[in-house]
């Protein structure tokens, strides 16, 4: 399914809330990098530098892929963890 | 909606809204006993449908031990074994919302033991995923344990609370997916509108979030407003907000539904 709308429409009416929510988030890493004890390896610094690459790549599901990033990993064998037979 | 004012049906009703389905969910503090689930179901069932009538609003509801408690299994089964009382009260649709919360061991026991009541009494079946980094792995968890029960009838099962990497996964086991809206967090209706339009509007279907947290119950129209914006059908809309749920409810004895008599073409819908 596709949208109705033009490229065109669509960024005439998502730069100013995108540009703002980037302004948001670089305010935030500064935030972040002006405290104390500041460590560009800690977990979560990480792990938003790893989206912020990922928003970057070309290919559309830029949302999912995010998703999964911040997602713990399903492990198809937590049944035998938990002793729950099928 | 046993966490929000009347304040709120009344809105509700003036935004068009012409029913709720409210499901069993935590009560902001772990209750002790199964009696005061019995007074909650009472609450849920009688007091709740008289108050959103009184704006003319339909009440339905969903009945369980959420997953937030269930990691008290032997509470757990004590209100299981209780709910039968109240099946066959008006308004109730079925199971719900039953699921995960942290992924628990726990957790995972009462589901099942919730399965299977439903699969006894014949009920409908509503369940709550996880949020922010528990939602993938324990809706994975989920559809395994419900494509694990060969009595499950697909076409009556509900999983809520999608998100763009759990809905596909959802849909393409052949049941219904719900995308419940938060103001700021979650999903938006925004992103739900991305994901109608990513994957369509078969067995997908909006709800709002009437929680204890931050929330907002109309979020629907805030949903329905954004996809206007964006120049999609009415009877695309219509379909995720309004005729998707009537089919899915529909197939619970209790929901006993009185359309509202409105002329679509004055309406302001």
């Amino acid at each position: 399914m596709t949208t109705a709308q033009t490229s065109e429409a669509v960024l005439d009416q998502e730069y100013l809330p995108a540009r703002a929510k980037i302004l948001e988030l670089a305010a935030t890493l500064d935030r972040v990098q002006r405290t104390t004890g500041y460590d560009d390896n800690q977990p979560q610094s990480k792990q938003l530098r790893a989206a912020i690459e990922l928003l970057l790549e070309g290919e559309p599901g830029r949302a999912e892929r995010v998703q999964l990033l911040f997602s713990r990993p399903y492990d198809q064998r937590w049944r035998e963890t938990f002793k729950i037979a099928r | 909606m046993v966490s929000r004012t009347t304040d709120d049906y009344e809105t509700l009703a003036k935004m068009g809204c012409v029913a709720v389905s409210e499901p069993a969910f935590w009560a902001g503090f772990d209750r002790g006993t199964v009696d005061g689930f019995r007074d909650y179901f009472e609450q849920l069932t009688a007091f709740e449908a008289t108050r959103a009538a009184s704006y003319g609003v339909q009440h339905f509801t969903w009945l369980c031990i959420n997953a937030k408690e269930a990691e008290n299994v032997t509470l757990s089964r004590e209100v299981i074994a209780m709910i039968p009382e109240f099946l066959d009260r008006p308004g109730v649709l079925g199971i719900g919302e039953i699921g995960l919360n942290k992924n628990t061991h726990n957790e995972a026991i009462v589901f099942l033991e919730h399965i299977d009541l439903a699969m006894k009494t014949n009920e409908q079946i509503l369940i709550h995923t996880p949020h922010l980094e528990d939602k993938y792995q324990g809706t994975r968890m989920i559809l395994d344990m419900l494509t694990d029960d060969s009595r499950i009838d697909r076409t009556r099962v509900l999983v809520d609370h999608v998100e763009e990497h759990t809905v596909r996964h959802v849909l393409d086991e052949g049941f219904w997916a719900g995308m419940t809206l938060y103001p700021v967090s979650k999903c938006t209706p925004a992103r739900a509108a991305d994901i109608v339009e990513m994957v369509g509007p078969e067995r997908l279907l909006v709800n709002s979030a009437g929680d204890w947290g931050p929330s907002k119950p109309t979020a629907v129209p805030d949903f329905i407003l954004e996809m206007r914006r964006r120049g999609h059908s009415h009877d695309l809309i219509r379909r995720v907000v309004y005729d998707n749920p009537r089919e899915f409810f529909s197939q619970s004895r209790g929901f006993v539904f009185t359309p509202p008599e409105v002329n679509e073409t004055s309406s302001c819908d």
